[in-house]
């Protein structure tokens, strides 16, 4: 699911955030907003939910969640410098949270700061020993360096031989059970491929996490305050809890889900379309390419639907070869609306490009067709 | 519970036994000698990185990985452009986060580079860990230094590893000083043939010293040409020049054990401190594959020996029977450009005009050559008086072994 070696699985931000509970901080108006700002990332409206999140935290500057989030805000924007000045004032905040550490690692691994990503993820196991995710990122950023010291022993190029970097954001800012008061409960509505692979566990688990010795065992659940505040549905980070895994299965690419129920299978169809579209596209095959948009979709600076055809006909016509791969698909469905975040590689035999795309899909006739289509 | 975690944990300590295992195989931690024994008079030099290196793979042993990459970053510190200490690096990076087969666990990297830099790493632990030879031990090679010579330099190719001592005129006896890792010819040592990519053995003097400048960035920071070949290289029929001693490029600390074309690399910070006891023109420098060590007395044996032999000569020589006198001369015996019937004839000639004859001898040095044959290289001021002549001179003659005794096989003006 990487298609840029180079650039750690960022996109992975988009899943919905869970609310977080800390302790009497919770107040009506944080309870309106933070969902409206996780809302408004959720639908790629990222300057929008920046702005949310900017007057949230004016109201309340202290808060570890609204800050959080502005910087998940400001990485998916590319301001990777903001969201690192972010998290690093989170780190010196809340020295206790492992979150910020790893989310300003995969920052600095991102720029090839290899050095000061392990500084912070050890800062962030320091604090957390168990915790999974800084472990398995503190792996990556070790074999990174490795390559790094290798390179310099035997003065070799690696670019042909780099390991990928595949380092997770963390997406929840969830106090672990190691901090009293903060633990959330294991709440009813767990809706994430860790529930749909591995129910009967998840669903059993004992609620209240303090009895837990593994601070872990808090990360995905979430609590009910924040989930009876959240209108929009929900998606849990699917770094699960260690104890939901089977021990020998990869933790799956996150994933936003609508129901629990429902959502695999929509999703696969979305992303059955977006693949047959790609397809089409790569093929140069115009007409199945235009097939996949809707009646209704929205043509750039709103022209004439005919002349939009003409020009992407002759732009995707044209002698050479061309790819187009997606990747990084992050599929999160509202009634007969799906919108798609994924990162679009396109090589033809002039251009080579990398840009993360959202396509917003609805159902037509029975099938997923393309109503919007944007950069970012 | 904590299924995955305990699996990584489990994983880790599986990495670290890996590595730790290479690490042994790689460099048997059973010193046969440990340093600091015996006499409280050796002064032993600890520079340069090996005691750090030392202590690197120590820790990795012992399973401290996070003291292991620590000490292994401020030797990178210290010496940002010491490849080995990268890859010793990557290994325990790497063993962080999966297990490691080999040391030097580079996936795709060219075999002869980590090869070329496992060598490195056994010959600069091996000759650590057994580093105590050179203190409790003299080298046969150094059999008699003259007061003037302040330091003599034995290379051990096999080893990589070149030793430094000091004439202790007080004792007699050559004192220890330091030793350095060393790079030699990529085909080895026993040099025969220009651009056999081999370094010389034998007995040999730095003659000159090139500033970096001249001779470039690749020789680091300077050069000490040596006198390959000498006059029984000649003899032999070997044949090539410029074999160097010098440093390394800027941006290598090190090379490879067999790297050069036949000169003997040292680090520049090495050859640096070794620069400063070398005198031109008169600094011996010995190189062997593999150096014999003497007991201080078995060492002062073959010595007194030889200088009985010598003063033999001498005293035939002032007696004026030239028959005793040319007792000591090789059958084999060849100078410059006489054998030995021609010398004999010249020698009874100027014989028969002398009623008297005087020598002196000093400043007389002897060196062994590391070679098969049992020969001496013996160097000295001769001062001849007789009643129609008197003549200064430094003389060069080889001694060599034949049938128990010794015997003179080449001389020459030195």
């Amino acid at each position: 699911m990487h298609s840029l070696p180079e650039t750690p699985s960022l996109a992975r931000v988009s899943a919905i955030l869970v609310g977080l509970l800390l302790s009497a901080s919770v107040t009506f108006a944080n309870a309106q907003t933070l969902p409206d700002v996780q809302r408004l990332m959720k639908q790629g409206q990222m300057p929008q939910a920046l702005e949310k999140a900017d007057a949230y935290i004016a109201t309340k500057p202290k808060d570890a969640q609204g800050r959080f989030l502005k910087g998940l805000i400001l990485t998916e924007m590319g301001r990777t410098a903001d969201a690192i000045a972010v998290f690093t004032k989170l780190t010196e905040d809340f020295p206790e949270l492992p979150e910020p550490y790893n989310n300003l690692a995969v920052l600095y691994a991102q720029q090839k700061q290899y050095d000061k990503a392990r500084t912070a993820l050890e800062m962030a196991i320091r604090t957390h020993p168990s915790y999974s995710i800084a472990h398995e990122n503190l792996g990556d950023v070790y074999a990174k360096l490795a390559s790094q010291a290798y390179d310099k022993a035997l003065q070799l190029d690696s670019s042909n031989r780099a390991t990928q970097t595949k380092l997770s954001m963390i997406k929840e800012l969830i106090s672990t059970s190691a901090k009293p008061g903060t633990s959330g409960k294991a709440g009813s509505g767990i809706s994430s491929e860790t529930k749909a692979t591995t129910s009967p566990v998840a669903a059993q688990e004992p609620k209240p996490a303090e009895k837990n010795p593994e601070p872990a065992a808090t990360k995905a659940p979430e609590t009910k305050v924040a989930e009876a505040k959240a209108p929009e549905p929900k998606a849990t980070e699917t770094k699960a809890p260690p104890e939901a895994k089977a021990p020998e299965t990869k933790t799956p690419e996150p994933k936003a889900v609508e129901k629990p129920d429902v959502a695999p299978a929509v999703e696969a169809e979305v992303t059955k379309a977006l693949q047959g579209w790609a397809n089409a596209w790569s093929r140069k095959d115009v007409k199945a390419y235009l097939s996949y948009y809707a009646s209704d979709f929205r043509t750039p600076d709103g022209m004439p639907r005919k002349a939009w055809e003409a020009e992407r006909a002759k732009r995707i016509d044209k002698p050479g070869k061309l790819q187009v791969e997606v990747s990084d698909i992050k599929v999160s469905v509202a009634d007969d609306k799906a919108t798609v975040k994924f990162r679009q590689q396109y090589t033809s035999s002039t251009l080579k490009s990398s840009a993360s795309k959202t396509v917003v899909f609805v159902k037509s006739g029975g099938k997923w067709l393309i109503q919007q289509e944007r950069v970012g | 519970m904590a299924h995955s975690a305990r699996t990584r944990r489990l994983t880790l300590r599986a990495a670290q036994a890996t590595f730790a295992v290479a690490l042994v195989l790689l460099c048997p931690a059973n010193p046969s000698v440990v340093a600091g024994q015996g006499s409280g008079a050796t002064v032993f030099s600890d520079s340069g990185l090996e005691p750090q290196l030392s202590r690197i793979f120590d820790e990795i042993e012992k399973n401290r990985l996070d003291n292991a990459l620590s000490l292994t970053e401020g030797l990178l510190k210290q010496y940002p452009t010491f490849r080995l200490a990268h890859l010793i690096k990557g290994d325990i990076l790497l063993a962080r986060s999966m297990p490691l087969s080999t040391f030097g666990n580079v996936s795709n990297a060219p075999p002869d580079k980590l090869a070329d830099l496992r060598d490195e790493a056994i010959a600069r632990l091996k000759a650590y860990r057994n580093r105590s030879a050179a203190m409790e031990y003299v080298p046969r090679y150094l059999m008699q230094m003259p007061p003037d010579q302040k330091y003599a330099v034995v290379v051990d190719t096999q080893k990589a590893r070149l030793y430094l001592y000091q004439n202790d005129t007080a004792s007699g006896r050559p004192r220890f000083v330091a030793d350095y890792y060393i790079s030699h010819g990529k085909l080895g040592a026993d040099k025969t043939r220009e651009g056999d990519k081999r370094t010389p053995t034998g007995v040999y003097h730095v003659t000159s010293s090139l500033s970096p400048k001249k001779v470039g960035d690749f020789y680091g920071s300077g050069a000490f040409p040596i006198n390959y070949p000498n006059e029984w290289d000649k003899r032999q029929g070997r044949n090539g020049h410029g074999i160097w001693l010098h440093g390394t490029p800027s941006d290598t600390y090190s090379r490879p054990p067999k790297a050069s074309d036949g000169c003997v690399v040292l680090s520049n910070a090495d050859l640096e401190a070794l620069a400063k006891n070398l005198q031109i023109g008169l600094t011996p420098v010995i190189i062997s594959n593999s150096i014999e060590w003497l007991s201080f007395d078995d060492w002062q044996n073959e010595r007194r020996t030889l200088n009985k032999a010598i003063e033999t000569w001498r005293s035939d020589w002032e007696s004026k029977d030239i028959d005793r006198y040319l007792r000591h001369y090789s059958k084999n015996f060849r100078s410059s450009d006489q054998d030995l019937e021609q010398y004999a004839k010249q020698k009874r000639q100027v014989n028969a005009s002398k009623d008297w004859i005087k020598i002196k001898l000093s400043n007389l040095s002897m060196f062994r050559d590391p070679g098969k044959d049992e020969l001496v290289v013996v160097t000295f001021e001769q001062d001849y008086q007789s009643n129609n002549l008197n003549n200064q001179m430094k003389k060069r003659q080889y001694w060599i072994r034949e049938d128990g005794a010794w015997k003179i096989i080449f001389e020459g003006a030195a």
